[in-house]
C-alpha cells in the first residue's frame, strides 16, 4: 500500500519519508548534482564522443545496413535477404567450423600455455625481470611483422624452413605448414599463441604473486608435489583471473582476421584458413557485398554477445 | 582561484576544444569547383608514388605542361598506391565516397562503381572536341564501359594475356628459347626440364590467393575454349571438360612432376619477386608483367620473352584481356569534366605525350617496345603514329615480344562481377597447387555453387 507524503508524492510502505518538501529539494538536487558532477560529466564528454563516433554509430550503422541493399547508388529495405543470402553461402559454415576450431586450439594452447610459463617464471630465483621481458618481447613486435617471420622463415614449405629444418634434423616428417588444409589452423594457432601470450602470462604472474607463501608452505608440509600444489592451492587462488581470460580469450580468438590474412593470403588452401571475419572482410572488400558483410558482422555480434553473457553470469557468479 | 574552479575551467575549456575539433573535423572543405577567376580544378588518382622516381617526375612534369597549356584548369594530383587499384582500398574510397575526381578503376570494375552511385555519366562529354584521338580508340574499349548505352569512364590501357617465359633458364635447361611451349602438354614438359634444375626453380608457377588465382584460372580456361559464366551471365559455367583440364593440367605439374616449386598460395607480388630473382621459368602474364619484373623487382628485361598463350592440343582458343581507365565522380560540373578529358587525353590518349612520350621514356627504367597498352583501333591514325614511335624508341628487344605479337590470340573480357568471381575460384586453383589428394570435381563444384549464389545475390 502507497502513504502519501505531505507534498502528495507517494512512497512505498517502509521506505523512510524525506525531511524535504518533494519538489523544490527534487528541482536543487539535479542542479546540485549537475554542478557537482560537471567536471566528471565534461570529462567523460570526449570519450562518450569518441565512442559514439567510432563505435556505437558504426554497429547501429551496421545493423541498419544488414537489413538494406545498394544498387546503382539506390538502397533499398530488403528485410532478412541479407541474412538468408550470407548463410547460404557456402562458405559461412566453413568459416564457423574453423572459427570454433581455431578458438577450441586457441584455447587449448594459448590458454594453458600462458598459465604454464606463467607458473614457470614464478618459479625462478634469478634472471626474473629478463625472462619476463623475453616472454613480452614478441607482444611489442607489430602482429604484421611477426607474422611474415612465421611465414617466410619458420613456415617455409621447403627443406629451408625453420620448423621443417628442425624436424629434418630429428629425422621426422617435414610439414607443407601454412599449405596443408589439415595444418593450416595448428599453424596459425602456434603463431598467434607465441605473438600474445607475453601479456597473459604478465597478468597470470601477477595473480600468482598474490597468492599467499603460506598455503604453498602449508601444502608441501602436508607432502604435496608440484602438481597437488598448482591443482589444490595455484588454480583455486587464480580461478577469477583464469575464467577472465578464458573469457576474454574466446571473445579475442573467434575474431581472428590478421593470422589468416598473412600467413594464408586470406582463405588458404582450399578455404581451410577462411575466419568468420576474414569472411566478413571478403563480402565487403572484395565482393562488392557491403550489405551481406554487414549481416555476418551483426550474426558474430550475437555470438560474442552470447559468450559475454556467460561471462557476465559467470564472473557475476564468482563475486 | 580554488582548486575546484580550476577543474571546472580546465574541463570546460577540454569540451570547448573537443567541439570545435569535431566540428572541424565535419566541417567539409569548401574546394572551390569553379574559383572566382574561372579556373576549374579536378582532382586526379593513380600519381605514381614516391619509389617510382622517374615516372613520378614524368607525371609531375606533364601536370605544370598541361597546366601550362591549358591555363583555366588545374589538376590537383593524388597517389593512392603503388597499385592504384588493390581491391580492398578501392572498395573503401568507393563506400566512403572519397574516391577523387578523375578515378583509376579495372574494367572489371564497372559495376561495383555503377552500384556505388559513385559514377558520371559521361557519353555526351567524351567526343573529339575533348579526346582528340577519341575515334581511334578501339570501340572494344570503349563498350567495356558502357552500361545501358551509357558511358561511365575512358580507357587508359588495355592488355592480353600471354605466356611470359625467362630465356635464360630456357637455355639452362637446353630448351629454345626461339621456340616456346604452343601446348599445356609442352608446358608441361618444358617446366619439368627447368625445374631440374633445382635450386629451387619452378619450371611453370602460378597463382592462387588474392584473387589473382581465380583471374589466371579464367585465362587458362579461355585457352581451353571455356567461359566462365553462360552466355546469359546467369550461370557459372566452369564446371565441364575445360574447367577440369585446367585444374588437371596445374595438378599434374604441381604433384606429378612436382615442377611449379614448394611455395604456393601466390599473389601477384610473390611471383614477380620468385621470376625477378631468376626462380620462375614460365608463367602466363601480360606484356608489362615484365616491366614490373623489372622495375619492381629487380629482374632484366633481357632475360624475359613472351608467346601466344597455350592451348590444350594447338592454339589457344582464347585469351583473357582486360585493362583499366578513369571514371568520373557523380556531381561533377560540365566544366569539371570537360576539363577531365581534357587531362585524360593529354597524359593518357596523344601518341607523343604522357605515357607515349617514348622519347622520354626511352633512357629511364621503363620499357619502350612492349606490345600494349593496345588502346588505339587497329589501322587508325592514332595506332600508326603510336607504333611509329613506339618502334623508333624502343629501348627492349622487340624480338622478345615478336611470337606473342604474330600469334594474335582471340580476346575474350572478364566475366561480369568478376572480382568477386576470382575470390571463389582461388578455393579451387589453392586446392589443386596445395593438396596432392584434390578432388578436382569437388573443388569445381564447390566453386560452381559459389558463383551460382553470387549471380543469385546480385538480382
Amino acid at each position: 500500500m502507497a502513504i502519501t507524503t505531505v507534498a502528495g508524492t507517494k512512497r512505498e510502505p517502509g521506505r523512510p519519508a524525506s525531511p524535504y518538501p518533494a519538489g523544490p529539494r527534487r528541482r536543487t538536487s539535479l542542479g546540485r548534482k549537475v554542478r557537482d558532477n560537471l567536471t566528471g560529466h565534461a570529462f567523460l564528454i570526449g570519450a562518450v564522443i569518441c565512442f559514439g563516433f567510432f563505435s556505437w554509430y558504426p554497429m547501429i550503422r551496421g545493423v541498419v545496413m544488414s537489413f538494406q541493399r545498394t544498387r546503382r547508388g539506390v538502397t533499398t529495405w530488403v528485410g532478412w535477404d541479407n541474412y538468408d543470402r550470407i548463410i547460404a553461402d557456402p562458405s559461412f559454415w566453413t568459416a564457423w567450423k574453423n572459427t570454433f576450431y581455431f578458438t577450441i586450439l586457441a584455447l587449448v594452447l594459448g590458454y594453458a600455455v600462458p598459465f604454464l610459463v606463467a607458473i614457470l617464471l614464478n618459479e625462478f630465483r634469478h634472471a626474473k625481470g629478463y625472462l619476463r621481458i623475453l616472454v613480452y618481447l614478441p607482444v611489442m613486435l607489430p602482429p604484421a611483422s611477426a607474422l611474415f617471420l612465421f611465414k617466410f622463415y619458420a613456415y617455409d614449405p621447403g627443406d629451408a624452413g625453420l620448423f621443417n629444418s628442425v624436424l629434418k634434423a630429428l629425422h621426422l616428417p617435414t610439414s607443407q605448414w601454412m599449405q596443408s588444409p589439415e595444418m593450416t589452423m595448428p599453424a596459425m594457432v602456434i603463431a598467434s599463441t607465441w605473438m600474445n601470450m607475453g601479456g597473459a602470462v604478465l597478468i597470470y604472474l601477477a595473480a600468482l604473486q598474490n597468492i599467499p607463501g603460506e598455503l604453498y608452505e602449508a601444502a608441501e608440509l602436508d607432502g604435496a608435489g608440484i602438481w597437488r600444489r598448482i591443482r589444490h592451492v595455484t588454480i583455486p587462488q587464480t580461478r577469477l583471473i583464469l575464467v577472465l581470460l578464458a573469457m576474454l580469450q574466446i571473445v579475442a580468438t573467434m575474431q581472428f582476421f590478421i593470422e589468416p590474412l598473412i600467413l594464408a593470403n586470406g582463405t588458404g588452401a582450399e578455404d581451410s584458413a577462411t575466419s568468420v571475419a576474414y569472411l566478413i572482410y571478403q563480402h565487403g572488400f572484395f565482393q562488392n557485398d557491403l550489405n551481406g558483410a554487414a549481416a555476418l558482422g551483426v550474426i558474430m555480434l550475437v555470438v560474442l554477445a552470447g559468450f559475454s553473457a556467460v561471462y557476465v553470469r559467470l564472473s557475476s557468479r564468482q563475486d | 582561484m580554488s582548486v575546484p574552479k580550476y577543474r571546472k575551467a580546465a574541463a570546460s575549456a577540454l569540451v570547448a576544444g573537443l567541439g570545435l575539433s569535431l566540428v572541424a573535423c565535419s566541417t567539409k572543405s569548401d574546394d572551390a569547383k569553379t574559383d572566382a577567376g574561372g579556373k576549374v580544378t579536378i582532382t586526379v588518382d593513380c600519381q605514381p608514388v614516391g619509389a617510382q622516381k622517374e615516372l613520378l617526375k614524368n607525371w609531375n612534369d606533364d601536370v605544370v605542361e598541361f597546366q601550362r597549356q591549358n591555363p583555366n584548369i588545374v589538376v590537383k594530383s593524388v597517389s593512392v598506391g603503388e597499385q592504384c587499384n588493390n581491391p580492398p582500398d578501392f572498395t573503401a574510397r568507393l563506400a566512403g565516397g572519397t574516391v577523387t575526381d578523375l578515378f583509376y578503376g579495372y574494367m572489371t570494375d564497372l559495376q561495383q562503381v555503377l552500384d556505388s552511385g559513385q559514377a558520371m555519366d559521361i557519353t555526351e562529354f567524351a567526343n573529339k572536341d575533348t579526346v582528340p584521338t577519341w575515334d581511334s580508340v578501339d570501340p572494344a574499349l570503349k563498350e567495356v564501359f558502357t552500361d545501358g548505352g551509357k558511358l561511365y569512364a575512358v580507357p587508359v590501357k588495355n592488355y592480353s594475356m600471354g605466356l611470359v617465359y625467362n630465356k635464360v633458364l630456357f637455355q639452362r635447361a637446353g630448351l629454345d628459347a626461339n621456340n616456346p611451349p604452343k601446348t599445356w602438354g609442352e608446358v608441361r614438359a618444358a617446366a619439368k626440364k627447368i625445374s631440374a634444375l633445382g635450386n629451387g626453380i619452378a619450371g611453370y608457377s602460378e597463382y592462387s590467393a588474392g584473387n589473382t588465382g581465380g583471374w589466371h584460372f579464367t585465362s587458362l580456361l579461355y585457352s581451353q575454349g571455356g567461359q566462365v559464366l553462360t552466355a546469359d551471365g546467369k550461370k557459372a559455367d566452369f564446371n565441364n571438360a575445360m574447367g577440369k583440364q585446367v585444374l588437371q593440367n596445374l595438378k599434374d605439374m604441381r604433384y606429378g612432376d612436382n615442377s611449379m616449386g614448394d611455395r604456393q598460395l601466390l599473389q601477384w607480388a610473390d611471383l614477380l619477386t620468385n621470376a625477378g630473382a631468376g626462380k620462375v621459368g614460365m608463367f602466363v602474364g601480360a606484356p608489362d608483367a615484365t616491366q614490373a619484373i623489372v622495375s619492381q623487382f629487380q629482374g632484366k628485361f633481357q632475360d624475359w620473352a613472351m608467346a601466344p598463350l597455350p592451348g590444350q592440343d594447338g592454339a589457344a582458343k582464347a585469351t583473357l584481356g582486360g585493362g583499366e581507365g578513369y571514371f568520373f565522380k557523380k556531381g561533377l560540373t560540365p566544366e569539371q569534366v570537360k576539363a577531365g578529358l581534357k587531362w585524360i587525353a593529354y597524359e593518357k590518349l596523344t601518341p607523343g605525350k604522357g605515357q607515349f612520350d617514348y622519347v622520354r621514356s626511352k633512357p629511364q627504367n621503363y620499357p619502350v617496345g612492349l606490345p600494349q597498352p593496345l588502346l588505339f583501333a587497329g589501322g587508325s591514325d592514332a595506332q600508326k603514329q603510336e607504333l611509329e614511335l613506339r618502334k623508333a624508341n624502343a629501348n627492349v628487344d622487340t624480338a622478345n615480344f615478336a611470337i606473342f605479337e604474330a600469334n594474335p590470340v582471340p580476346i575474350k573480357g572478364e566475366p561480369r562481377n568478376a572480382q568477386a568471381i576470382y575470390a571463389v575460384l582461388d578455393a579451387a586453383m589453392s586446392g589443386v597447387l596445395t593438396n596432392p589428394n584434390a578432388n578436382i570435381d569437388a573443388l569445381l563444384k564447390t566453386a560452381e555453387d559459389k558463383v551460382n549464389q553470387l549471380l543469385a545475390a546480385e538480382k
